[in-house]
């Protein structure tokens, strides 16, 4: 295997870790009108994920980082290319990071309200763009031959990419409640798993359209053949066992399975992508690969031994800091966002 | 207005917004690490009281510099694609070191400390306001090592159209890292001491309760601001004598010294004629810019002319003068900021060693205004260091005009700046709101109060 490769897996485990982690808070996120009754339970709800909610962030900024050192084209590309799509998540990651710390600083309920529709929209807007932006990498954007996209805005939002969105949207809001399960008590538990109960089926459908659809829109189908392999099948099969658990009240395994159900899904469509990280609609030859994008050998090589020093570290002390917070909430415990 | 003109105003509000949260991040967290320290080795709770309400201005300020923190790791890609390709193979290293190695050591322990009260011990939980305050300043390192490939290259070589980095070890060396970090990393703990100085002085003046806390709050920061800002000017000084030999330009813009001079005389005031480069007005100083450049008083200093000569000669025709006006006036008013910072505190030592600053009421009036001061000094500083690069994005290799990103159009970056300019005012507000609201609030002297937020509030139900 070579660097080019290994940064490529490393990317994408870095986007697994995110959509993942992130996917619960966003889902949590999405949940809290609909969940908190009042106060103290949107407290509750806000506080489940607070103790981790911005480390889990930072798995997107190592991400765009590592895209940045390993393959600066794919990142001039992309983000320059997705640029309006990139000013809504940002201007969402804004206020849903401000408002977590905020919300619950001043008593007045107009303050409480605002920012709580903050962070509503907050993870809403991301949860959304993620399987937007993910639809439109598989599927192909208009890059020309100097790696510039060409498109504008409103070519991202084509109905596959859409689809997609409405995949990453139902699966993290599903993946959030299924995080309730584990976390909550007493009624917002009761609540957290009906709500997953009724979000399951959705997720189902808008993933098996998203999926359907890539047969006409992307040439997944042909690049991985008759048999995919173990990530796409097992994908499925983790999808609909977390159905099949959720039904019997069985949080841990949903919870597992849902997760699974990311990474899984996260791994099929970068399989999809490999080798290349954006493919043009113009010409399969203007496509950036993990060679036509990356940096020079040497850097590859420092970065390689960098993460391999770093990552494990972080890993250790991520693990342990969810280790500390393993307890569910309750009415009383006392609340700090 | 073009899109270049648009997406560089877009980059300076962005950034001067989000400096305004990191300095005090960078010095408050190693104060509240210190002040832990001693809560865990004394058990003294006046210090767990400081710890708390201190930290609760912290996470309010954390908070912002996070957030904006996003918006400057995208915009690199987003508005300067052609920057990131260019250097992209350096400039991309450190910064996703920075998120591998500080983003999160801080955020991870930030959780851990703000909701581990009850489920660490004591020692434990002090551990992880250090791993905070190691993960900012961290953070600051790496972020300046970027910054400093753009003041001044080193470790590249130029192939395949791009720069490209043959030596890691030479960025982490490059004599800019280590004469910029210091000087932002003091100016950070300077900060910090103002903002806990001007605080206490207003709770000592109002006669808040727990006058233990803002005593010891005071007299702590004030020790704490003079390390600072001796230690900042002093490396301000190295700096300058670093920019002589690297960006001459520079230091001629900022001195708004037209023409070589030897002994070179410095600008006390300077009112000037940019575009036919010469004085209207000017009070000099005889003999002291050479001073303050190489501690002699001979020594000649370049000025904008015959540097604009040299470089039209290296880099072929174009114009190589920063804008004078806004490097001159930025550089001053950093000084003269830093200036009335080291007389403040040096008076304020004085008052503690004589035991009598809170009978100096003028002294204490004062210092909460002076909370400003170092935010002056932040902001201009960064200004001057980026505004007086240009033309160049990377300093002889690539000009900021070629480092836009051709695929975004002017609609587009009009619109994204007049969103993040509209949603960064509006949180500047919330975020002040916030500050001064907990700021005046003082200190929680015992456990949860009856009427504490924890409660459900029945006002809650129908929104």
């Amino acid at each position: 295997m070579d660097l080019n490769t290994l940064w490529f897996l490393l990317i994408a485990v870095l986007f697994i870790g995110f959509f993942f982690l992130e996917g619960f808070d966003y889902g949590v996120g999405i949940l809290l009108p609909f969940l908190g009754k009042d106060d103290n339970q949107r407290r509750q709800i806000i506080n489940s994920i607070g103790p981790v909610w911005d480390a889990n962030e930072v798995w997107l900024l190592t991400a765009g980082g590592a895209m940045f050192a390993a393959f600066p084209n794919w990142y001039a590309t992309m983000f320059s290319g997705f640029y309006l799509a990139l000013v809504l998540m940002l201007l969402a990651l804004i206020i849903r990071g401000v408002a977590f710390e905020f919300r619950s600083k001043d008593k007045h309920p107009t303050w409480r309200a605002t920012w709580d529709w903050c962070i509503f929209v907050g993870s809403l807007v991301p949860a959304l763009l993620w399987g937007v932006a993910m639809g439109n990498l598989v599927r192909g954007v208009p890059i020309d031959a100097d790696m510039h996209y060409v498109g504008g805005f409103w070519n991202l939002l084509n109905p596959y990419a859409l689809l997609g969105g409405l995949a990453t949207l139902t699966l993290f809001t599903f993946h959030g409640a299924t995080f309730l399960t584990l976390k909550l008590s007493g009624d917002l538990l009761a609540k957290s798993r009906a709500f997953a109960k009724r979000l399951w089926l959705p997720s189902v459908v808008a993933i098996f359209l998203f999926v359907i659809s890539g047969y006409w829109a992307t040439d997944m189908f042909t690049r991985l053949g008759v048999n995919p392999g173990v990530a796409p099948v097992f994908a499925g099969i983790a999808l609909l066992a977390a159905g099949y658990f959720i039904y019997r009240d069985r949080s841990g395994w949903t919870f597992i399975l849902s997760g699974l159900t990311i990474v899984l899904s996260t791994i099929t469509l970068f399989m999809g992508l490999y080798p290349r990280v954006m493919v043009s609609s113009f010409n399969d030859a203007w496509s950036l690969t993990i060679y036509n994008a990356s940096s020079s050998p040497y850097t590859l090589t420092v970065m390689s031994w960098i993460a391999l020093i770093f990552v494990p570290i972080v890993l250790g002390y991520t693990i342990w800091s969810y280790w500390v917070f393993r307890k569910r909430i309750h009415s009383h415990t006392e609340l700090e966002y | 207005m073009d899109a270049l003109l648009l997406a560089r105003l877009q980059f300076a509000i962005t950034t001067v917004y989000h400096f305004f949260f990191v300095p005090l991040t960078l010095g408050l967290s190693i104060m509240l690490a210190i002040m832990e320290t001693i809560y865990v080795r004394t058990g003294d709770e006046k210090y767990k009281r400081m710890v708390k309400f201190w930290g609760k201005l912290f996470l309010i300020n954390f908070a912002m510099g996070v957030v904006t923190g996003i918006v400057q790791e995208f915009q690199f890609g987003m508005n300067w694609s052609e920057y990131s390709r260019f250097v992209g193979d350096i400039f991309g290293a450190p910064l996703a070191i920075e998120a591998l190695l500080a983003f999160f050591l801080e955020s991870t322990f930030l959780g851990l400390w703000l909701f581990g009260w009850d489920k660490l011990s004591k020692r434990v939980h002090a551990f992880t306001m250090w791993m905070v305050a190691i993960g900012a300043n961290i953070s600051a390192l790496w972020i300046l090592i970027a910054n400093s490939f753009m003041q001044e290259p080193v470790g590249y070589v130029l192939r395949n159209g791009r720069a490209e980095m043959n030596d890691f070890f030479a960025l982490l060396t490059n004599p800019h890292v280590w004469a910029q970090f210091p000087h932002v990393f003091f100016s950070g703990i300077t900060t910090a001491a103002m903002f806990v100085v001007g605080t206490s002085a207003f709770h000592l003046l109002r006669k808040s309760p727990d006058k233990a806390v803002w005593h010891s709050s005071f007299r702590f920061s004030m020790i704490y601001g003079l390390i600072g800002i001796v230690l900042v000017i002093m490396q301000g000084h190295t700096q300058a004598q670093h920019m002589v030999k690297n960006q001459p330009m520079k230091l001629a813009a900022a001195e708004a010294l037209w023409d070589s001079e030897d002994p070179a005389a410095m600008s006390l005031f300077t009112w000037g004629d940019e575009k036919n480069r010469r004085d209207v007005f000017a009070i000099r100083m005889p003999a002291l810019l050479s001073i303050l450049a190489y501690n002699r008083p001979s020594g000649m200093v370049k000025g904008i002319n015959d540097l604009q000569a040299e470089y039209e000669r290296t880099y072929g025709p174009g114009d190589y003068v920063p804008p004078v006006a806004i490097t001159y006036w930025t550089f001053r008013m950093m000084v003269g900021a830093g200036m009335v910072l080291l007389v403040l505190i040096l008076l304020g030592i004085l008052y503690i060693i004589k035991e009598n600053y809170p009978k100096k009421i003028w002294f204490m009036k004062l210092l909460p205004w002076a909370i400003a001061l170092p935010y002056i000094a932040n902001s201009t500083g960064w200004i001057m260091a980026e505004v007086g690069r240009q033309p160049w994005i990377v300093f002889g290799l690539q000009k900021t005009v070629d480092a836009v990103s051709p695929a975004v159009s002017t609609g587009e970056v009009l619109f994204s700046l007049i969103i993040f300019t509209l949603l960064y005012g509006i949180l500047m507000g919330a975020d002040i709101y916030l500050l001064k609201k907990f700021a005046i609030a003082g200190t929680v002297l015992d456990k949860p109060q009856p009427d504490s937020e924890t409660i459900p509030d029945g006002l809650g139900v129908e929104l």
